[in-house]
């Protein structure tokens, strides 16, 4: 074994000697090109609502609870789609984000939200983990579209301002503190700050 | 005899097709076998303003949207607001001590279960137009019109 990884050793640090220094060097940017956009594009598949509501955990819980709400449902036809909330859209986010699914790829495969029961006993975690990392972030993933600068007092209603112009605009709050279930059915909220 | 008889049928069956035409429904002139058009959906109101209450038990109406607000038995979204702890920082009105009363009239920590879902009493308004005429009549207006 060991000597077996010397020679590969060996083979890895000895200067080619059949392919030419340009064929190597131009050879690895075209193969590094082909290799990240592969890695992007792949990426980039599993950022799609079709993606996420390819497994019925979340088909059949948390789709069909969005499908009611302003987030899916609205006037003007704008509507967010699952990465649009759940995936943070700069790169390095998204990688450490991208890491952190990694556990959910083991919770599918050993099925641990796999029934309606399941997944009900786990709601409340499962939301707690959202709600945590909205609070980190001060809530980026809705001020990717809802943008505070642009937000017009005027047009909001009453209690809204109250709320907007003091202990949102004093960053005293963030949106989720008082924006929970605004696009899933809420856990048991005993205990929450505010409910 | 005969005749006649055929005749007053003949009336009679041609009075009711006539009488049918102007009894007034609810879906309107639409023919019984044709859908009709549908009225707009009506909006909610949500200006936040108390309402009228036409007698003192009536439970008061919501004036605001409460489209989602989820009230189930792991959440009240109503109570975020209405309830004891939560009406100071929230500024809304405190539901009425009768709903943290038991039956026997005993009071308790928090909101009785059996008053637990608000829109049993509580209901949001729009601004549909009624269908048929309110002839309720405030208490007040019986008094006075009896003492005239």
């Amino acid at each position: 074994m060991r000597e077996w990884i010397k020679n590969y050793w060996h083979i890895l640090w000895t200067p080619s000697k059949h392919f030419s220094l340009a064929f190597l060097t131009v050879g690895g940017f075209i193969a590094g090109i082909v290799f990240w956009g592969g890695f992007n594009t792949g990426l980039e598949l599993t950022n799609t609502e079709k993606f996420c509501i390819s497994c019925h955990e979340m088909r059949d819980n948390v789709y069909q609870e969005l499908r009611g709400t302003i987030h899916f449902n609205n006037r003007s036809g704008v509507r967010a789609t699952c990465p649009d909330c759940h995936v943070p859209h700069e790169w390095t986010d998204k990688i450490a984000r991208k890491m952190q699914a990694s556990k959910e790829v083991w919770g599918k495969i050993f099925g641990t939200i796999n029934t309606r029961e399941k997944f009900e006993s786990k709601r409340r975690e499962l939301a707690e983990h959202e709600w945590k990392r909205l609070k980190a972030n001060d809530s980026l993933e809705c001020r990717n579209c809802h943008n505070f600068e642009f937000m017009d007092f005027t047009k909001q209603g009453d209690r809204a301002v109250n709320q907007h112009s003091t202990a949102l605009a004093s960053g005293e709050k963030t949106c989720i503190d008082c924006h929970k279930g605004i696009a899933h059915e809420l856990p048991d909220m005993a205990g929450v700050e505010g409910w | 005899m005969k005749k006649l008889i055929a005749f007053a049928i003949i009336a009679l069956c041609s009075l009711s097709v006539l009488a049918q035409d102007n009894i007034a429904t609810l879906r309107g002139e639409t023919p019984i076998d044709q859908e009709s058009a549908a009225p707009n959906m009506a909006k909610p109101m949500k200006d936040d303003v108390k309402r009228h209450r036409n007698y003192p038990m009536q439970p008061p109406v919501i004036p605001h949207n409460i489209q989602d607000y989820q009230v189930d038995l792991k959440v009240n979204k109503c109570l975020s607001c209405h309830a004891r702890k939560r009406a100071e920082e929230a500024q809304a009105p405190m539901i009425s001590v009768t709903h943290y009363m038991d039956r026997d009239g005993n009071f308790l920590a928090d909101v009785s279960p059996r008053r637990y879902f608000c829109n049993q009493c509580h209901v949001s308004q729009t601004d549909a137009r009624p269908l048929v005429e309110n002839q309720f009549e405030d208490i007040d207006q019986i008094l006075q019109n009896n003492a005239k």
